[in-house]
């Protein structure tokens, strides 16, 4: 049986682009607009989102990466938990989506297939149709869902409009893309992957369902760039900055671990380097809890800005391991100041 | 001794680290060819115990583990 894993350079979320360089060619080329789109890719959002005209609103997305799980089932679980987590995190619900597949003429055709049902048992779950794809002959195995969803003009979030005051609540553990190269390097304990590979199966469905009942000013998923990331496009994209807690947020705790012995993904050191001017550690931080908070995520969490009343009526709701992990803050637009509070 | 993690993406060049730290040298020079295996040995290497110096070679750069 082939390890997925072994096959490729990189895995899952970690295998984007780095952001610098993304940047570089997205500014370069001239924005297309339109009156129906609301949200396109000038705010780094999640997704993006057209006006239909009648008072729901059209959520697409794409999303597809390396195999970041062995068994391919697996693989195509956390593919399409991955993929829709962008329309969840838009306030919206899936209706439809693609599959995005590329696969080595070489290989056996029956990964292909479990990889398949993988998704498809996850996009039941999700309630949505897959229907229809693109599969191409490549070198290495990337799977993905091209998804569409719905949602309405007042349940759309979107990264930016937190306000001066709002806390943010995120809804996963933070660490996957350590653990992940724990695995890869065999350095994680059998507990420590199981429960990644069961965070990253996770649909958001239920973090934004639970969420439909409170006032959400921004919303994010947190993936590839990091926690702090996409902490920063929503500081950014909201004009605030962001006080974060460190000793609040919710990690693998192996990770730490990892971190410390250097099983750290390339894409960590490049969301560092691109974040380098927007982030301002309290000296006090120890190297692998900076380094974890830089850990590119697969199918990572929800992270919700709302006000800190209805964040703690939130996280009484939805349980573990959801919890507020900082504040935004007016000035300074796109800072982010890390501190530990040990209390 | 002497390594060589070129061409190398992580975590291998960890792994390979690792393996040649089993007997625990005095010291041992691991070549790096990019950042991330740069950073992740020296934090191996101080995690085992090991101290790091660097000299920067071209586009590589030499770790001289200690300890």
């Amino acid at each position: 049986m082939v390890r997925l894993t072994t096959t490729v350079k990189t895995s899952g979320c970690a295998a984007k682009l780095a952001a610098g360089e993304l940047d570089k060619i997205l500014s370069s080329i001239p924005p297309q607009r339109a009156d129906e789109l609301i949200v396109g890719f000038e705010t780094h959002d999640d997704a993006l989102a057209w006006d239909l005209g009648d008072g729901r609103i059209m959520i697409q997305s794409v999303d597809f990466f390396p195999p970041v799980a062995d068994e391919a089932y697996d693989f195509g679980q956390v593919a399409a938990a991955n993929a829709l987590s962008d329309i969840y995190a838009m306030g919206a619900v899936p209706a439809v989506a693609m599959n995005v597949m590329c696969f080595p003429s070489c290989m056996d055709l029956s990964i292909m297939k479990d990889i398949l049902l993988g998704a498809q048992d996850k996009a039941r779950e999700a309630g949505l149709i897959i229907a229809g794809g693109h599969t191409i002959s490549d070198q290495g195995i990337k799977f993905g869902l091209c998804v569409t969803g719905f949602t309405t003009k007042d349940r759309l979030w979107k990264n930016r409009g937190a306000e001066d005051g709002d806390v943010i609540v995120v809804t996963k553990r933070i660490g996957t893309g350590i653990i992940n190269t724990m695995i890869k390097a065999g350095e994680a304990s059998a507990g420590a992957e199981a429960a990644v590979l069961a965070s990253m199966k996770e649909l958001n469905k239920r973090a934004a369902e639970t969420a439909y009942s409170y006032h959400v000013h921004a919303a994010t998923d947190i993936t590839g760039f990091s926690l702090l990331g996409h902490l920063h496009e929503m500081a950014e994209a909201s004009c605030l900055s962001i006080d974060l807690d460190c000793a609040a947020v919710p990690v693998f705790e192996e990770a730490l671990d990892g971190a410390r012995f250097g099983f750290i993904p390339e894409g960590a050191y490049n969301n560092r380097d691109y974040l380098a001017d927007s982030v301002i550690f309290d000296p006090s931080i120890p190297l692998e809890l900076r380094d974890l908070l830089f850990d590119p995520q697969t199918s990572g969490p929800l992270a919700l800005a709302m006000s800190r009343d209805e964040a703690q009526d939130y996280v009484r709701t939805y349980g573990e391991p959801a919890c507020i992990i900082g504040q935004f803050s007016s000035g300074d637009r796109g800072v982010i100041r890390v501190y530990q509070n040990n209390s | 001794m002497t390594i060589d993690t070129s061409g190398y993406s992580c975590p291998e060049p960890v792994i390979m680290t690792k393996k040649a730290l089993r007997d625990k040298p005095d010291s041992l020079s691991v070549i790096v060819d990019n950042v991330a295996s740069r950073e992740n040995v020296t934090r191996f290497a101080r995690a085992t115990g090991y101290s790091v110096s660097e000299t920067k070679d071209g586009g590589k750069w030499i770790l001289l583990l200690t300890r």
